[in-house]
């Protein structure tokens, strides 16, 4: 008897230890510790068979382009990775496909948000002098977007900007600026709806509004150097606009459990004046049946203090895995990925942004696709979310104290200190 | 895997000893004892490799890392490098909240890093588990008499108790995600206009309800293989004697499901403390709803050793918590295994 009770709980740490092990396993390769250095240098000249590595191709755009690769290249051809429609897991797929120096992840695509975090470790190939990439076409944000400390690591693919729709047969000019918005707010108080909603529930898409805001006001998350920047004025002006509007009722109190989906479907019920929101909405507002704003759809840039405001910049670039062998194949992979044939057959075929200036004032583009002109402007005027290795802190950051302050939990004051000390603790390192 | 491990080693000393009654057989009957020990190490080699390949090492593994500083930032190149051992600051930071200052040295974690949500994690983590955990046992309880009882239709209620169960966590989550929708149907149904997943209580119930909807059935199972085993005799025996139906059920069904109940309260336990998908779809972790389970996969987007210290710690954690359910409350995980796996039937 005494052997069992001994044994029991050793049977019962067994089970538990599972748990854990499925913890741990992520890290065993343990931090590569910016060892790109040597791998940086080899394989320049390399020609051969590729891999491209990308998130689920939802609206078949990569395979064809593959396909079109591969019978004009023969000898260097590409298999495409499909990952899963989580970018969290995508993440963290490449993160350990890269930890373990994986020579098979030739070419990824990268969140911009990710970019800065696999630059600072060394993962990803510096685009300059023999693997250099001309980037004097494409849009200036989308570049600093892929870029880290003055170097391009990635060659931009696709973008995003978040865009106001706006109820064209109640709102007769659209707003400029926030504060002309915030007094078109009477006419949806006498129509009885809500005024203005972007995402406000605890996750990455509040990063992406309260950047906004931030931005929009003239204030930065964090400056030139990377280090956090919220004790300004500017960025408190740019808190409190979202923190009175929630306050006031402007912003309807349901939007704090808003993620994109959720506010689109209240702006298409008609139960809203102003939606912030991605490109994607507009076609669903416009075909989808049960639409109640299908003929009464504007749009126009975001509002910011004096003209146009500071989208924050979504989409993805493609980079080259410093431990590819083809280094030469990968890099002609990515001008072909951004040559203007391609960009346009990702736009009409994916309805993805492209990164091409001069594709958006293409006439036969911009017929099937409206949006386009004002997504220029959303563009031109972006600002790259908050771009840091600690990326996945600063994050955290933002939604933690923006979450407490929009639901007046905090003052401004409070939530913006405490984001600046936790930001500067998350770069501090250990 | 680990508890077939527990019988099979426990009965070998048992029926090893067991000749010793007929004893003077000789020497013949020794050596076969000591083959019979030979072969048992044999058979067992096989799953000892298999557990020490998936289970011992990386845990040795997690353990080296959480000693492990994470990668910091060199000022110059902007290159993360190799952060070095650690001593025990990733624990202590975690237990003490403390986070790393800007000019070197720690400061207590400021609202937004994960390091100041080590308690208030730990304080959801007990509190989602003890009144989930009461309401299953009750509501398995009562669903698992009625089971019992022989009436029409009796397999198809059994099958349809199953269906949450079946269904995995993840879709569950995202079932009760649009029920709690603001413009979900909980609030249509009731005429409210709650943000269940919103504000700090609505959020919390919102979890509890899912997740009692979702795991009273294995409850229900679990305590119906233990109700199954009473003896209709004993019953026939105590209505003979005049015992009332409040009497049978306080003096026979309580005391004889008991073990089977305690294993599943105990299982259940085990697998509240480790409660993960539920909150992170429905709530993100937002108002007070972040269980270190969330908050170890926070961290290691992070840094993986500080996340590997966390684990450890969740780990002893729940070891405690086991440990006293099996040493002080009588919880008989081996004895009652067969039983538990019928139920699964």
């Amino acid at each position: 008897m005494k052997t069992r009770n001994i044994l029991l709980p050793a049977a019962t740490a067994g089970i538990l230890a599972l748990t854990l092990s499925a913890c741990g396993g992520g890290g065993g390769g343990s931090t590569s510790g910016g060892g790109g250095g040597d791998a940086a240098s080899q394989g320049l000249d390399g020609r051969g068979p590729i891999t491209y590595v990308q998130g689920k191709d939802n609206s078949n755009v990569v395979r064809p382009l593959i396909e079109k690769w591969n019978a004009a290249h023969p000898n260097e051809k590409v298999t495409f990775k499909e990952q899963t429609d989580q970018a969290d897991q995508q993440h963290d797929d490449l993160v350990q496909h890269f930890q373990a120096k994986d020579a098979g992840y030739d070419v990824a695509s990268v969140d911009v948000v990710w970019t800065a975090e696999f630059a600072a470790k060394g993962w990803l190939q510096p685009l300059k002098d023999k693997m250099a990439l001309d980037t004097s076409e494409m849009l200036k944000p989308t570049v600093t977007a892929a870029s880290y400390k003055g170097t391009l690591y990635a060659a931009p693919e696709s973008s995003d900007g978040g865009i106001l729709y706006y109820r064209k047969d109640l709102v007769p000019t659209p707003p400029k600026t926030w504060d002309e918005m915030m007094s078109m707010c009477s006419i949806a108080k006498s129509k009885n709806i809500g005024c203005y909603s972007g995402q406000f529930k605890k996750y990455e898409g509040l990063t992406v509004n309260a950047s906004e805001a931030i931005n929009s006001a003239g204030g930065a998350v964090l400056d030139a150097d990377g280090k956090p920047n919220l004790l300004t004025a500017e960025a408190k002006a740019g808190m409190a606009n979202l923190t009175k509007a929630y306050a006031d009722g402007s912003i309807p109190k349901e939007a704090i459990t808003f993620q994109e989906e959720e506010s689109r479907q209240a702006f298409q019920d008609g139960k809203l004046l102003f939606l912030r929101n991605w490109p994607y909405v507009y076609n669903l507002a416009t075909t989808e049946g049960s639409s109640k704003v299908k003929d009464v759809l504007g749009m126009t840039a975001l509002p910011g203090k004096t003209g146009p405001g500071a989208s924050s910049l979504g989409g993805h670039s493609a980079g080259i895995s410093v431990y590819s062998k083809n280094k030469a194949t990968a890099l002609d992979f990515l001008k072909f990925l951004t040559s203007e044939e391609n960009q346009k057959f990702f736009a009409t075929q994916g309805s993805l942004a492209p990164v091409l200036g001069k594709l958006y004032d293409d006439k036969e583009l911009v017929a099937k696709l409206p949006y386009l002109p004002v997504l220029k402007t959303s563009i031109e005027n972006a600002v790259p979310r908050p771009v840091s290795p600690f990326y996945p802190a600063v994050t955290k950051a933002i939604q933690e104290n923006a979450y407490s302050a929009i639901k007046g939990e905090k003052t401004v004051d409070a939530a913006l200190s405490d984001m600046q000390k936790s930001i500067e603790s998350a770069s501090a390192g250990q | 895997m680990a508890t077939e491990v527990g019988p099979t080693s426990v009965k070998a000393p048992a029926s090893g000893g067991a000749p010793i009654h007929h004893a003077p057989k000789g020497v013949g009957e020794d050596n076969r004892i000591a083959t019979q020990g030979r072969w048992a190490a044999w058979l067992l080699a096989p799953t000892i490799i298999a557990l020490s390949v998936v289970i011992v090492y990386p845990i040795i593994t997690a353990i080296v890392m959480s000693f492990q500083k994470d990668a910091g930032l060199d000022p110059v190149t902007g290159l993360f490098t190799e952060g070095g051992p650690a001593g025990f600051s990733n624990y202590v930071n975690w237990i003490f909240q403390q986070c790393p200052a800007p000019g070197g040295g720690t400061v207590e974690c400021p609202p937004g890093t994960l390091g100041s949500q080590f308690w208030s994690a730990t304080a959801t983590t007990f509190f989602f588990t003890i009144v989930t955990v009461s309401l299953e046992t009750v509501l398995g309880f009562w669903m698992a008499v009625i089971m019992a009882r022989a009436f029409k239709g009796r397999s198809l209620v059994r099958a349809a108790v199953l269906v949450p169960w079946a269904i995995p966590t993840a879709v569950t989550a995202k079932l009760w995600l649009f029920i709690f929708a603001f413009e979900g149907i909980g609030n249509k149904l009731f005429n409210t206009t709650v943000l269940w997943t919103g504000s700090e209580w609505p959020a919390r119930w919102a979890v509890i309800i899912a997740d009692v909807w979702k795991t009273t059935p294995f409850m229900a199972l679990l305590i119906l293989a233990g109700l199954q085993m009473i003896p209709a005799e004993v019953y026939e025996a105590a209505k003979v004697d005049g015992a009332s139906a409040w009497q049978r059920f306080r003096m026979i069904t309580l005391p004889l499901v008991k073990p089977a109940l305690m294993v599943a309260i105990l299982f259940r336990t085990l697998d509240a403390l480790r409660m993960f998908d539920l909150p992170y779809i429905l709530t993100g972790g937002a108002n007070n709803t972040t269980t270190l389970s969330i908050l170890v996969i926070n961290q290691i987007r992070q840094g993986f050793n500080a996340a590997a210290a966390l684990s450890t710690i969740t780990f002893i954690i729940i070891f405690i918590v086991a440990f006293i359910f099996v040493r002080f409350l009588g919880a008989n995980v081996v004895e009652q295994q067969t039983g538990a796996g019928k139920g699964k039937k």
